[in-house]
């Protein structure tokens, strides 16, 4: 409603989010949706059930009544479990009473993250393509989002060199996230150590999104956090959504020094109090198990990306190898349209979605993330009508 | 497991090709790979896992717990080998507890199932007790859950 002159809503909006488009995941959602038969390519959360124990003892956590609200921080027997997974898994430890605390997801922590560590002004590096959300959290926090571009021709892993080209005085985070959202990057070791270094020489502070960790399938993951002098400076974050299947318990949990993770429990505790007592009940049964739980799907999904990479290869799509999470990055630059179009294409003459590359930043034109979260017999169809469909492209 | 044979045991239709694409090797290799297997007995078979509920057939399943007196020399293989041979004999265990060997016995009516019980499986030597239930209804069979009704819940598409 206007009345005699007073802004309209629109303009009364705050800055940043008024200035922001909606994701471009949505709007392609918002086209997907009102069409049948759809093989989608373009589902980011596993296909597998959440495991049984885990569902069961959910229902056994509401039986028993923990239907509460937790601590703040989480309930201590689900940090006490998570520190030492995070120790065992990957070699770094953790205090559970004040250097781990449970979220709403790694979306949260990502926000809590942000916005304890920024100042309005303050620089975020961080790599594109990622994902969609990393630039809006960045400004919503009133941080300066600086992003670096990955490039297929080197498999989208990050460089030193990269960095530097875009590093100032006033750069105070670094954001990574391997095995990555939407390429299926990952970093070895040294490819690691180089960032590290670069991180502790420009003083800088490392938020590292380990989501997808579980999940690779040529070599076992390396944590940034792991690394010598980089605990102090890194904040751990991961969540259970991708390697348990777990996408709707929304429930993540962030690592790293006291401090950090203290300013970041106070805006949680002001504003979100505490992670769902259900969700963490679960999590906590899904930490009793996770080798057994956890490996089927990666095999199955090594699989997949074995199977969808080949297929590639036979139509003359070219795809850097993914070894991490489930996505798929095929270049589809020689077809000579925008990825947006490409995707609509596909979607309207063969009714296979995949996300365009440029949902994941502009770097991602002439790209399409294909997820590989879908059962074979569908992948093998997806596949099928991807290259009759290219075939007539030319 | 070999990563072939757990494709196999959950697809063992799944097409050569398509098996050596997820494994990234070459169908050759795969042919090999599977002959071998079938040949050293690994293998032992295909067949279809059917939800025989839906089918409406009349036929019967008991399950048949049975004591037996272990042989010296043989222990309790001659005795199994023996019971297994009849073809009502869908499936046979030795098992640990109570009772000797699980016999999973299958026939076109009770009438059918009760005169093999009696008439063949107690009157073998060294048998010396039997118990028998009927199988009412199957919810889940080697690892297939007979009832599918399972909707994806997930969103077409999601960041
Ligand atoms: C890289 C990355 N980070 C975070 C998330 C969000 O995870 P959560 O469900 O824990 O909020 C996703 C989900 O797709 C993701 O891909």
């Amino acid at each position: 409603m206007k009345t005699n002159g007073s802004p309209s809503l629109r303009d009364r909006l705050a800055l940043p989010v008024r200035d922001i488009p909606r994701s471009g995941i949505r709007d392609f959602f918002d086209i997907v949706s009102t069409m049948r038969d759809v093989i989608s390519l373009g589902i980011g959360e596993p296909d597998f059930d959440t495991p049984w124990h885990v569902r069961e003892s959910t229902v056994f956590a509401i039986e028993r009544g923990a239907t509460h609200y937790t601590s703040n921080l989480g309930y201590l027997e689900l940090r006490q479990a998570l520190s030492g997974y995070v120790r065992k898994k990957y070699g770094v430890t953790y205090n559970a009473d004040h250097e781990v605390l449970v979220t709403v997801g790694v979306s949260e922590a990502l926000d809590l993250a942000l916005r304890a560590i920024l100042n309005p002004g303050d620089e975020v590096l961080y790599h594109e393509p990622c994902y969609v959300s990393y630039r809006a959290v960045i400004l919503f926090a009133h941080g300066v989002p600086l992003a670096v571009e990955t490039r297929a021709a080197d498999n989208f892993r990050l460089t030193r060199a990269m960095l530097e080209q875009q590093v100032t005085p006033r750069t105070k985070v670094l954001m990574l996230n391997f095995p990555n959202n939407p390429t299926g990057a990952v970093m070895s070791r040294q490819d690691l150590e180089e960032i590290a270094a670069f991180a502790r020489e420009r003083d800088l502070l490392v938020i590292t999104d380990e989501i997808y960790a579980e999940l690779t399938y040529d070599g076992a993951h390396t944590s940034i956090a792991s690394l010598p002098g980089m605990r102090e400076r890194t904040l751990f974050l991961h969540g259970f959504s991708k390697a348990w299947a777990m996408t709707g318990y929304r429930l993540g949990y962030a690592c790293g020094p006291a401090e950090w993770i203290d300013a970041m429990m106070k805006i949680h505790q002001y504003t979100m109090l505490c992670a769902s007592s259900l969700a963490q009940k679960a999590a906590i049964e899904a930490l009793a198990r996770p080798e057994t739980d956890i490996a089927t799907m990666v095999d199955e999904y090594r699989r997949r990306r074995n199977f969808l990479v080949a297929s590639f290869a036979e139509m003359g799509l070219e795809c850097s190898r993914p070894a991490g999470a489930f996505y798929a990055f095929p270049s589809i630059e020689k077809f000579g349209i925008p990825a947006k179009e490409f995707a609509l294409k596909l979607l309207e003459q063969e009714r296979v979605a995949v996300v365009p590359g440029t949902a994941f930043g502009a770097c991602g034109e002439g790209f399409v993330r294909c997820a590989y979260a879908t059962n074979l017999e569908q992948i093998k169809e997806a596949m099928k009508r991807l290259q009759r469909f290219i075939g007539r492209l030319g | 497991m070999e990563e072939l044979l757990k494709i196999l045991q959950t697809n063992a239709c799944a097409s050569r090709a398509d098996i050596a694409k997820q494994l990234g090797v070459s169908v050759n290799e795969v042919e090999q790979k599977i002959a071998e297997h079938e040949k050293r007995g690994v293998i032992r078979g295909y067949q279809a896992v059917l939800n025989e509920d839906a089918l409406n057939l009349d036929t019967v399943t008991a399950v048949i717990e049975v004591k037996v007196t272990p042989e010296r020399g043989g222990g309790f293989n001659r005795i199994a080998e023996r019971l297994s041979k009849f073809p009502e004999v869908r499936s046979a265990y030795l098992m640990s507890g109570t009772y000797d060997l699980l016999l999973f016995v299958e026939g076109r009516n009770l009438r059918e199932v009760a005169s093999f019980v009696s008439a063949k499986l107690a009157t073998i030597e060294g048998v010396l007790s039997m118990s028998t239930h009927f199988m009412l209804k199957t919810y889940k069979r080697l690892g297939v859950l007979m009832d599918s009704s399972h909707e994806d819940e997930r969103l077409t598409i999601s960041p």
